[in-house]
């Protein structure tokens, strides 16, 4: 049990850090100061997430300690969803990849509020309000970028037909066991909550829902695209090279 | 006689926000309980926001005030549930903010996934305000203006 438990906190954990990861790349790059410090702060919200996960984790004997997690495993032992390590693109894609993620992990973690185990339903009683507020602001983007100029438009369209192959993914059954004994939701439960938020964006967005198509997998089980091997050398490169270092 | 608890408490409720200097963690809802025990006293604060970048100051001062106190041996711990709402702020602290320029949270809950909510400017008080930016200086805070006095302000977000 204790496993297959932080077996599920590492997922989630992958999840938060690895976005995070990818957004405060835009930090010194974003379109507008006002969004600099929004997507910034986004990322604030999911490496606070990831901290706790990973803490949570290394408890129940996932590893030594957080900083061990996030810094010292190798992309095959990440477990996070392909979705979220992909490069950023252009602002579109950026956009509309928190908002895709977003609009699932919203009922997520409202779900996972009611969690059996305690210590996961408080991380998820602090992460609901942050997703809540995260795909919000990503929804008012894709609404401007989608309902904007014709190229805006173009590029929001694009950034959909780009990721929608890789949305699948978030539906992938959770562990049975834990999903039997109320840890954690079903993922395939939200997808009419996740349905609905999509389709309610993209109408206002004036954008077109893409066409159902063969769906990406694999990261889960620890097989990437080859983005996040070069994404993890950057990010693990200072805790590798002083192993153990404080500052 | 003040027992050992309520020195603690003292001490560590008289810790202030780093970003919030008006603001003491005990305003805030942050510093949630202190416990004796036998291998000391024991601090548990909470944060606001996941990844509140404060916290390792909030804990790091609430240590060095409780040492100033002369209180040993003495640990702070972090503590998630039950989770952190704007509920917590003290009707104390929600007219410190007010006052400082802030305005402070309306009643927590989800907001709509469309909409706005109703801010006051806390200058002049006029209900016309519209959002700027909906992450300000802090990531607990959106950026505001004032339609009647067109003054910019910080908003603490509903949480």
């Amino acid at each position: 049990m204790s496993d297959r438990f932080s077996g599920l906190l590492l997922r989630r954990a992958d999840d938060a850090l690895v976005l995070g990861h990818r957004l405060s790349e835009w930090t010194g790059h974003a379109p507008s100061l006002e969004e600099e410090l929004a997507l910034a702060n986004l990322a604030l919200d999911l490496i606070g997430q990831a901290r706790a996960l990973y803490a949570l984790a290394a408890e129940k004997g996932a590893g030594e300690d957080e900083d061990s997690l996030a810094y010292l495993r190798g992309d095959r032992e990440y477990t996070n969803l392909l979705l979220l390590e992909l490069p950023n693109g252009d602002f579109a894609v950026t956009i509309a990849r928190l908002f895709l993620y977003a609009a699932f992990m919203d009922p997520f973690w409202r779900a996972a509020a009611g969690s059996r185990d305690r210590d996961l339903a408080a991380i998820a009683a602090k992460a609901e309000k942050e997703a809540a507020y995260h795909l919000r602001h990503a929804a008012e983007w894709l609404i401007r970028l989608g309902d904007g100029t014709e190229e805006s438009h173009r590029r929001a369209q694009a950034a959909l037909e780009r990721l929608w192959p890789y949305t699948g993914e978030m539906f992938e059954p959770e562990d049975e066991v834990l999903v039997a004994a109320d840890v954690c939701p079903e993922p395939a439960g939200l997808r009419e909550a996740w349905n609905r938020t999509v389709d309610a964006v993209l109408a206002e967005a004036t954008l077109s829902r893409p066409a159902e198509c063969w769906m990406q997998s694999g990261g889960r089980a620890g097989r990437h695209t080859e983005h996040l091997g070069h994404m993890l050398a950057v990010m693990q490169s200072v805790a590798r090279a002083h192993p153990g270092g404080k500052w | 006689m003040v027992n050992l608890r309520e020195r603690a408490w003292a001490a560590a409720a008289a810790v202030v926000d780093p970003e919030i200097p008006v603001l003491t963690i005990e305003d805030l809802g942050v510093l949630r309980e202190v416990v004796e025990g036998d291998a000391g006293v024991e601090v548990r604060i909470t944060p606001t926001y996941s990844g509140c970048p404060a916290m390792g100051v909030i804990a790091w001062e609430v240590e060095a005030a409780l040492a100033r106190e002369g209180i040993a041996p003495a640990r702070v711990v972090t503590v998630l549930s039950p989770a952190w709402t704007t509920d917590w702020l003290s009707e104390a602290g929600r007219e410190k903010l007010r006052e400082y320029g802030i305005a402070p949270p309306g009643k927590a809950g989800r907001r709509a996934l469309f909409g706005d909510e109703a801010v006051s400017c806390p200058r002049c008080g006029c209900g016309e305000t519209a959002l700027l930016a909906e992450f300000g200086s802090t990531a607990c805070k959106s950026l505001r203006q004032c339609q009647a006095c067109r003054e910019p302000f910080d908003a603490f977000k509903c949480h």
